[in-house]
């Protein structure tokens, strides 16, 4: 059948085919000239192509590199037809700089079983669209890992942007190290070595982030390992009598699965307030569990209670004026940010404080007579808010600053006859009230009610729209009741709420609604 | 000064016969340009032609001791229009520039030049930005050699071919008084490789003699009764030069095969991506060796019709390859063959997309259609139905359709334009949306998440001309934005200056980053920095102001968003006639970094006291709403999920990239978001004294903060005495 039979057959010769996936800025272009030195300096040819553009601002994109062995002899009259772009099945090692880059390339067809090595950092560069969501938009690594363990022939997979920082080098040289290790091509580690030593720029670090990254890619990954295992803290005394009394009644009182939870709750709450604030959280908590015994709850592990313990802490506190003064003097929160900022000893730190108090937050500070007093006078409240409502920028570290935010945090005592207390207070139990009616009828709806919590959060007007979100989504909630399927679209709603700023997935989630009831 | 230095790089253009060059395709062509005894040369930076310009403009010691003249071109006109100087004078000149946005703009002097005619050869080198990675309208340069009967070169994208066609292109341009266009497309002008060089030379006569000896000859004018003889001239005498130029020295090229039945036509670019979709199909090694004989056109106009009816006469069948739209070639040799009575069937577009690039897989699916279709027996069973398992069927690789994100670019780490955008957004939010006509820049990165600001984009510099139909009376005004790259290239003109005749109201924010930042950085009329080669230091409030506005406004920090805000406001209220311009102006990250920081190190390593910013986020006070990242989009500031098993949602942070550029604290404070951003200012080499005082601060900011940890329940352990 084949033409071609009886003919001089064609050689196959097949270049090694490298793609490199990185985020403009990335330093993909360092980890192409030391891949271009290294095939040249043992006698390979190599042709590299990219297309910089405007990706090379964040973006994403791709390099790609040709590269074989020409016999010295041949290398005058043999010239490769090399490729200038990726295709789909025809990779033999891609590189991805971050971890969805690596899903990109799984994507776009270029890791296939037969031919291509993996070699991937798992950490994450959250694109702008993962970042903005108000809820959590991040999207899920381990679909990525499930992709890239059927299709490539070998993965290599760590986080080298922790071993770029823990060497202080650069990602480029940790990649660098795990091609090195993972032989794709037959050079010897020293040659690896000897191109970063005369590319002559951080030759020290980007060799200490070559080396750590070819030990680490030795190591395979059988499993996904997630970087932040879910923190269950436990019921336990810390020394302090009133609220070990406290620990030791939850731990008694409440079954054991709302532990963890109870735990941080308490937490919570105390820290917020003080001991009583954390017996108030637990009469409620309490009010609660006796409910969800009667309707069944043991054996829903008492979900309900677990649940409760979440939100009503988060209800319980708050973020006011003292709430926000006091994390902002701790102890702990100064050396917190010596180390996030990663200052050295010897240097000197100042820290300045971005705020801005509208007359919304003074008036929720005051006294509640003296604060209702002021927002029923709209005149008023609008002078006021005149003479308040400006940036602030508060020197925390400097004396001035930290003794004003010190006071103001020593305030929180009077916080039990703020306005803002009350409102929030009644908000909470009107919200209680709904979660203890729909749980007679309806377990799940019950569970959903609670998480609507997440939607009131942020300050100032993200805050008003969170809680004009939280409304709406009850409210509907609430025509929802007798429908079997209620939890699952209180659900819907409040995933939609969390989509976008301005609730315009969840106008569309509410029309749904709307078209059936 | 540019981006990316290319001081390193200058060596490699001083390399003499039989040394090999190794480097980048658009490097390689600035080589050429040298080995060609070019005279001058002009251009503007744009993808991929930028680096042409850097190099140059780092080489230009080497330039001056060859004698050959630089111009870095105020835009594509003013670079075209410098081949002029190759119109009476046997001197060779190059111009380059992006394409087709710039052979857009230079095409008045391009079509000017082709009528002329030319006596020393005149080269444009156009980087074709077309296919992925491409930033403009997908479009072809082919149809302006059409039109101007310019000769269009199009080689094989390796070294030796491209550099090749450089000194080729002279020759032709020499041979038939015409000017050559050199299209290189990105990958090709991106591409390493080598080629063995040869010796630059000077240019056999100088510009300086010509300035001194100065020849006119009236028919060269473009100007009745001349540009009608020129045209005839074209036709009659210019073209049949170039065609027996380009048939007696082969710039076209045969790869014969042993099937002689059918054949391909390829452009020259295209020519890596047939013989690889061929040895994909068991037809090709990675030698060039083919069993179908390929016609190259490295000469993509003219074409050359006996070559042509040559390759096809006794084929059944070929295909042309020839990217983009509209099929030029594929209708032009159709005609040939109907012509000529050949009857072989004519492949093309029927196999291969109309438009859009032609990647790996549509090459391979294209030459595999027209196989089937031609000569079905050379196709193997596997290559006819390649039976490998698709990825793309896997539930595990099409469930990442779902997960991966989308990541177009955006605006680098602490860039000055941010707090512009985010600053309108507060507006927006405010007043509601304004018509907003965008410009090209790095600032048209507003038109993406997060900022989602602008609605058009109509040309380099015509941003605010693309809002002159907005002039009437209504209840808003139009915002147009144009940046200083934009300004100068022809904005001055063509935006401002349109605006004040016409008596336009709208809001212009010129936004000036003292460089042409997304092309690279490159110095312009309004930059601050000291050019040893160039005047800088020119205003744009002084030129906006000379031309007749009275509503100006500078802001030297684009940071303070509420300055920002605020000055958009008054724009927008302001009643008088006439446009109100905002020249919003601080520098370029990107480029202040570059110069900042090793100064910053050096100074620290001397041991001298500097400060630098930096924020963060106290995440116990963020509650992950990310109204924050929804005003700024910045590359530091990102999220992460916390240990409190509270908090459901990540908590906004701030990685160590952070420039301490203030915008996030000035958004928030703006925008009264929350108060979880702090500035901390990181002390380095502190003074004695500073010292002194700081640990007495300390002392006592410590001892309350003890004392009230000792006094809470959850701390009381914890706090030491």
């Amino acid at each position: 059948m084949s033409t071609s039979s009886g003919r001089a057959p064609l050689d196959t010769t097949r270049p090694l085919s490298i793609a490199i996936m990185a985020l403009g800025g990335q330093g993909g272009g360092v980890l192409v000239d030391w891949l271009v030195a290294l095939c040249e300096a043992n006698g390979w040819v190599a042709q590299a192509s990219s297309v910089p553009g405007v990706a090379q601002r964040t973006g994403a994109t791709v390099y790609y590199i040709e590269t074989l062995s020409v016999p010295p002899a041949a290398r005058g009259t043999l010239r490769p037809v090399l490729g200038l772009m990726a295709a789909a099945g025809e990779v033999d090692v891609v590189v991805a700089a971050e971890w969805m880059e690596a899903g990109r390339a799984i994507l776009r067809g270029l890791v296939t079983p037969d031919r291509t090595t993996l070699i991937a950092s798992t950490h994450r560069a959250y694109a702008v669209v993962e970042k903005q969501t108000p809820g959590d938009g991040i999207a899920d690594p381990v679909a990525v890992f499930e992709a890239a363990k059927s299709c490539a022939r070998r993965l290599i997979a760590f986080d080298m942007a922790a071993v770029a920082e823990e060497t202080r080098s650069a990602i480029s040289a940790v990649l660098f190290g795990a091609i090195a290790a993972s032989k794709v091509l037959p050079f010897a580690r020293e040659s690896y070595e000897a191109v970063i030593r005369s590319a002559g720029i951080g030759v020290e670090a980007s060799l200490r982030g070559f080396a750590r990254g070819y030990e680490r890619a030795t190591l395979p990954l059988d499993r996904w390992q997630d970087e932040r295992p879910a923190v269950r803290p436990a019921l336990a005394p810390v020394g302090h009598a009133a609220f070990d009394a406290l620990v030791a009644r939850a731990r008694d009182q409440f079954p054991a699965p709302c532990h963890d939870m109870l735990a941080a709750g308490l937490a919570r709450v105390v820290d917020f307030q003080d001991v009583d604030y954390g017996r108030d959280y637990l009469d409620l908590l309490a009010g609660l569990l006796a409910l969800d015994r009667s309707i069944g709850g043991e054996a829903r592990g008492f979900a309900l209670t677990r649940t409760a313990a979440k939100y009503v802490a988060l209800a319980m506190a708050y973020d006011d004026v003292y709430r926000v003064a006091e994390l902002k003097t701790r102890g702990s929160r100064f050396s917190r940010v010596r180390r996030e900022v990663a200052a050295a000893p010897d240097q000197l730190l100042d820290i300045t404080d971005y705020m801005h108090p509208r007359m919304d937050e003074i008036a929720g500070s005051l006294p509640a007579p003296l604060g209702r007093f002021i927002a029923r006078r709209p005149r008023l409240f609008r002078a006021l808010d005149r003479l308040v409502n400006r940036g602030r920028r508060v020197r925390t570290s400097r004396l001035g600053g930290f003794l004003l935010l010190y006071a103001l945090a020593g305030l929180r005592r009077f916080r039990r006859g703020t306005l803002r207390h009350q409102t929030e207070m009644a908000h909470r139990d009107a919200w209680l009230a709904r979660v203890r009616e729909a749980a007679a009828k309806n377990y799940d709806l019950a569970l959903e009610l609670l998480a609507c919590r997440r939607l009131v959060k942020g300050y100032s007007d993200t805050y008003s729209r969170g809680r004009s979100k939280f409304d709406r989504v009850m409210a509907a909630a609430k025509r929802l009741e007798e429908r079997n399927d209620a939890a699952a679209w209180v659900r819907r709603l409040r995933e939609a709420a969390l989509r976008d700023e301005d609730g315009a997935a969840l106008d569309g989630a509410l029309k749904t609604v709307e078209s059936f009831l | 000064m540019a981006e990316r230095s290319f001081a390193s790089e200058v060596h490699k253009l001083t390399l003499g016969d039989g040394q090999e060059f190794r480097g980048e395709g658009i490097l390689a062509i600035t080589k050429a340009l040298l080995q060609s005894g070019v005279g001058y040369v002009g251009g503007y930076q744009g993808a991929p032609i930028s680096h042409l310009m850097d190099v140059l403009s780092d080489a230009q010691e080497l330039l001056a001791r060859l004698g050959v003249q630089f111009s870095a071109s105020a835009s594509e006109a003013a670079a075209a229009a410098s081949l002029a100087a190759s119109i009476m004078y046997p001197i060779r000149g190059a111009v380059a520039f992006k394409a087709t946005v710039g052979t857009n703009v230079a095409s008045d002097a391009l079509a000017n030049l082709a009528s002329s005619g030319v006596t020393g050869g005149a080269l444009i080198i156009v980087g074709e930005d077309y296919g992925e990675g491409s930033s403009i309208m997908q479009e072809r340069s082919h149809a302006f050699a059409m039109k101007s009967q310019i000769w269009l070169l199009d080689p094989r994208p390796n070294l030796p071919s491209i550099v090749k066609a450089v000194e080729d292109g002279f020759e032709l341009s020499e041979a038939s008084n015409t000017p050559v266009m050199l299209e290189v497309r990105i990958r090709a002008c991106h591409l390493h490789g080598s080629f063995i060089a040869k010796d630059n030379k000077p240019p056999a006569f100088t510009l300086r003699q010509a300035l001194e000896n100065p020849r006119r000859d009236v028919n060269r004018i473009v100007l009745p009764p001349a540009s009608y003889l020129q045209e005839r001239d074209k036709i009659a005498r210019r073209l049949p030069a170039a065609i027996e130029f380009i048939k007696s020295r082969r710039l076209n090229e045969v790869f014969d095969g042993e099937e002689k039945t059918i054949g391909i036509i390829a452009q020259g670019g295209m020519y890596n991506g047939v013989v690889r979709a061929l040895m994909r199909l068991g037809l090709a090694d990675l030698w060039g060796t083919t069993r179908v004989p390929i016609y190259v056109m490295n000469v993509t106009y003219p074409l050359i019709d006996d070559e042509i009816a040559g390759f096809c006469a006794g084929k059944r069948a070929v295909l042309v390859v020839e990217e983009g739209q509209p099929d030029f070639i594929e209708q032009a040799i159709g005609s040939i063959l109907r012509k000529r009575d050949i009857n072989t069937a004519l492949s093309g577009k029927d196999v291969l997309p109309m438009a859009g690039e032609y990647t790996a897989e549509v090459m391979l699916a294209g030459l595999r259609a027209f196989l089937a279709k031609a000569a079905p027996d050379l196709l193997t069973d596997r290559a006819r139905a390649p039976n490998r398992p698709n990825v793309a069927d896997d539930p595990r690789v099409r469930a990442l359709e779902r997960v991966v994100p989308p990541r177009g670019p955006g605006f680098c780490t602490g860039c000055p334009e941010r707090p512009i955008f985010a600053a309108m957004k507060l507006v927006e939010k405010e007043l509601g949306p304004h018509h907003v006509a965008a410009d090209i820049g790095c600032h048209l990165f507003s038109i993406l998440p997060p900022f989602n600001i602008g609605t058009t984009t109509m040309g380099y510099g015509l941003g605010p001309a693309s809002a002159a139909a907005f002039n009437v009376p209504a209840g808003k005004k139009s915002i147009s934005i144009i940046g200083d790259g934009g300004f100068w290239h022809n904005g001055l003109a063509s935006s401002i200056g349109n605006a004040v005749y016409n008596k336009h109201d709208g809001v212009i924010v010129v936004i000036d980053n003292f460089y042409a930042s997304a092309t690279g950085g490159q110095d312009l009329l309004s930059s601050r920095a000291d050019n040893r080669t160039r005047s800088t230091g020119h205003p744009i409030t002084k030129a906006v102001e000379g031309i007749g506005v009275h509503w100006v406004r500078q802001i030297d920090r684009t940071y303070d968003v509420a300055r920002m805000r605020d000055t958009l406001k008054e724009a927008l209220s302001n009643s008088e006639p006439g446009p109100k311009v905002i020249v919003a102006a601080s520098e370029c990250m990107l480029n202040r970094q570059r110069r900042e920081k090793p100064l910053f190190d050096k100074a620290v390593q001397g041991g001298e006291r500097r400060v630098r910013p930096r924020f963060g986020v106290d995440e116990d006070v963020c509650t992950g709403d990310h109204a924050c990242i929804r005003l700024s989009g910045c590359p530091s500031l990102s999220v992460k999920r916390t240990d409190d098993p509270l908090k459901d949602d990540p908590v906004a942070a701030i990685d160590d990239t952070c420039v301490g550029c203030g915008n996030c604290g000035e958004v928030a404070d703006a925008a009264v978001l929350c108060p979880s951003f702090y500035q901390a200012d990181i002390v380095y080499n502190p003074r004695p004294l500073e010292r002194l005082r700081s640990r007495l601060r300390n002392a006592i900011i410590g001892f309350l903060q003890r004392r009230r940890a000792r006094r809470h329940p959850l701390t009381t352990q914890a706090a030491p005495a």
